[in-house]
């Protein structure tokens, strides 16, 4: 796997919550709201252990350069399309076993029918590797100078491709790594932008009501008759060639958002025209609150949770689009390292079936947003603690 | 009912309008146009222009002269004689490279609507009446693997298993010979053999997603007392789930069903791609990629015309069949 898992930590509720249920009840009276949603989202094991594998795979995103073997976009020429070696720990080739993790090394036959160079792993030639080892340098966060990675060769000529190496025998594990922090970035930020845009139209829409609840509607209505697809790559293609990555890279989101707060937009109206009746806010409204104080104080929280499970779900989404984009050739573009980009490799059957593990930053597009999806089901449940 | 129809119609007609300027916009975005691109290219090969052919289509359009009298010369050609614009990439009207792909992208597309809704219908009630059964789990775990799944990954893996194990490529609609044939029965049978794997992968995007909402819609009516009553009075299970709570979790599909209007002419753009089907989708990313603005600016437009008539049309649908739903 390329991303390492966290441990799951061991469930707490289970058995002791029927022993504790009458204290429990008692709890459950004074507690906060979001000691209810913990609570509740606690019972669902799959959205918890989801949400490990988020927090894992964006703790891999953020310290992405530790979890690099080699710099990602090293290349070296005699590895071309190496294939993936698999991990031992255990050495047991001097008859007692002991801990000393290797990887095969590779020999090199010329394939008689194509003239081709393959690589076939050599089981004679081991590869040691440590971890936490000495390997390239790098700053964390871009301030604080470390050399220091998960994994390394104990010789740094050594090849150690765990996920095998690309067309330009670069290291596919540090690649789709790398990608990590790209394509999962990409999708938070994309949301926060949906998120200002919806939360702001959707509040004054839904809060406000009448004419401008209107207007808003049928903007709604009329970017939602667009067909997607196909407007983004327009609006993709309209990227222009010589921008510089970083600018591809907001261009991207900004316009992945440009759709996307719409569906946050009617949450968040749905949620305010519903609030507006309650009888609390009309408490407080009769009460003189400020209106800033009313919405920020009395209705925000109220909705906060659904928000929250609603972003959850919008992300995987994102990043599918991103990756889909990029695949295409129409987003991100290399040395730009997303997994959209590296499965542009894999666009081709010939490239494939020479080399099939560059299918593999797929696999990490599908985890990633199959856990997102599944905390975001779990948060969903969770959101409204006083229902069912 | 009548009227209702009457007034969404001319309600499309804004609609439409800001559609059509929005996607002028848009196809006018990257800097730069076709024909500064294709000179340099020429340029570059060490040939020379015909610079008065490219005078002559520039004065045509109205190249150099305010968005706003190109956006009027393009849409009055559209009104008035149904012609949108040449194809700078390939020379030909829009209208004929789009249609020539059109017959076989609409094939492509119903046949894997229907096989998608031949499979997530009766998986989506049987996950719902059959809740938390084991069958129910493994649908449901499907279900989601297939929401999280890439198209075109899947198409991807699948072309590598025909490639390694079968021996069988699956790319692109025709063998070699048929290419360039003529139509024929030899042909058509070279067409089927290769449809059915493009029509399957497209057909599997869109069924995880199908039988969710199946499943979801149906589980919120098995509850309703009215379902009871129907088996109370003896109607046998099959019976009573098709003829009433069935139907009813039937409407947010219908809400929905317009939207296939759009989708049965785009194809499915990216999967496409990947298998080069010859269908509309590769050619729409080509002539965005080529700045070839009309082709690409006309098919957008078409798929958006399509888009909010397909909603008409699930609007009237959802009135029709839904007695609940009034319309003043």
């Amino acid at each position: 796997m390329s991303q390492p898992e966290l441990p799951v930590p061991a469930q707490t509720s289970g058995e002791p919550v029927e022993a504790e249920f009458e204290e429990r009840e008692s709890q459950v009276m004074v507690a906060s709201q979001w000691k209810l949603i913990w609570w509740k989202f606690r019972r669902h094991k799959l959205a918890m252990i989801s949400g490990v594998v988020v927090l894992g795979i964006y703790l891999v995103a953020l310290f992405a350069e530790f979890f690099e073997v080699f710099p990602p976009d090293q290349y070296a020429a005699r590895y071309t399309y190496a294939p993936p070696q698999t991990v031992h720990i255990i050495d047991t080739s001097s008859g007692t076993p002991r801990i000393a993790p290797y990887v095969n090394g590779y020999k090199v036959a010329i394939d008689s029918f194509s003239l081709r160079r393959t690589f076939v792993v050599d089981p004679e030639q081991k590869i040691p590797f440590r971890f936490f080892a000495k390997g390239f340098e790098y700053k964390i966060f871009g301030l604080i100078p470390a050399d220091r990675h998960l994994i390394g060769p104990v010789n740094p000529e050594d090849p150690l491709y765990i996920l095998g190496a690309d067309a330009l025998g670069r290291d596919l594990l540090s690649r789709v790594v790398a990608g990590a922090r790209i394509s999962m970035s990409i999708g938070l930020l994309g949301v926060a932008i949906s998120l200002v845009l919806g939360i702001i139209l959707g509040g004054i829409s839904g809060y406000y009501g009448g004419a401008i609840d209107n207007i808003i509607q049928r903007i709604i209505e009329f970017l939602r008759s667009l067909p997607t697809i196909p407007l983004w790559m327009s609006l993709a293609a309209a990227l222009p060639v010589n921008w510089p990555p970083l600018y591809v890279y907001f261009g991207i989101t900004v316009i992945l958002s440009f759709i996307g707060w719409t569906g946050l937009a009617r949450v968040v109206r749905g949620r305010f025209l519903a609030l507006r009746e309650e009888d609390f806010v009309l408490a407080a409204r009769l009460d003189g609150a400020p209106q800033m104080y009313l919405i920020m104080r009395h209705m925000v929280p109220s909705f906060l949770s659904h928000i929250i499970a609603s972003i959850t779900l919008a992300i995987p989404g994102m990043i599918l689009s991103e990756t889909a984009l990029s695949f295409l050739g129409l987003g991100l573009r290399p040395p730009v390292v997303s997994w959209g980009v590296l499965l542009q490799e894999a666009q081709n059957i010939r490239a494939v079936s020479t080399a099939p593990w560059l299918l593999l930053p797929g696999l990490a597009v599908v985890i990633a947003v199959l856990s997102l999806n599944f905390l975001g089901d779990g948060l969903r449940d969770a959101a409204d603690p006083y229902g069912r | 009912m009548l009227q209702f129809i009457m007034r969404r119609i001319l309600m499309m007609i804004p609609t439409l309008f800001a559609i059509s300027i929005v996607t002028f916009i848009i196809i006018q975005l990257p800097p730069g146009d076709f024909f500064t691109t294709y000179i340099s290219n020429l340029a570059a090969m060490g040939e020379s222009v015909d610079q008065t052919m490219v005078d002559a289509i520039k004065q045509e359009y109205g190249f150099g002269e305010p968005i706003y009298v190109q956006y009027g010369k393009w849409i009055w050609k559209i009104i008035t004689q149904g012609d949108f614009g040449k194809s700078f990439q390939r020379g030909q009207p829009v209208t004929e490279v789009i249609g020539d792909r059109l017959a076989l992208t609409v094939v492509l597309s119903l046949f894997s609507l229907l096989i998608s809704w031949l499979i997530a219908f009766p998986i989506g009630i049987y996950s719902a009446v059959r809740q938390y059964s084991i069958g129910d789990y493994i649908f449901t775990f499907l279900g989601f693997i297939g929401l999280a799944v890439p198209g075109f990954l899947i198409a991807l893996v699948l072309m590598y298993i025909a490639f390694k194990y079968f021996n069988q490529s699956v790319g692109g609609l025709f063998s070699p010979e048929f290419t360039d044939a003529p139509w024929s029965m030899a042909k058509v049978i070279d067409l089927l053999k290769h449809l059915w794997i493009p029509t399957l992968i497209v057909a599997l995007e869109g069924t995880a997603g199908l039988i969710r909402v199946m499943r979801a819609n149906l589980l919120d009516e098995l509850h309703k007392p009215y379902y009871i009553t129907a088996k109370a009075k003896g109607l046998s299970e099959f019976q009573a789930l098709i003829q009433y709570p069935v139907r009813v979790a039937l409407n947010p599909w219908i809400s929905s069903v317009g939207w296939v209007l759009p989708g049965l002419v785009s194809g499915a753009t990216i999967i496409s791609v990947v298998l080069s089907l010859p269908t509309t989708g590769p050619m729409q990313l080509q002539a965005l990629l080529n700045q070839d603005m009309y082709l690409a600016g006309s098919f957008v437009l078409l798929l958006s015309t399509l888009t909010v008539i397909g909603t008409l049309l699930s609007d009237i649908l959802l009135a029709w069949i839904d007695p609940r739903i009034r319309y003043q």
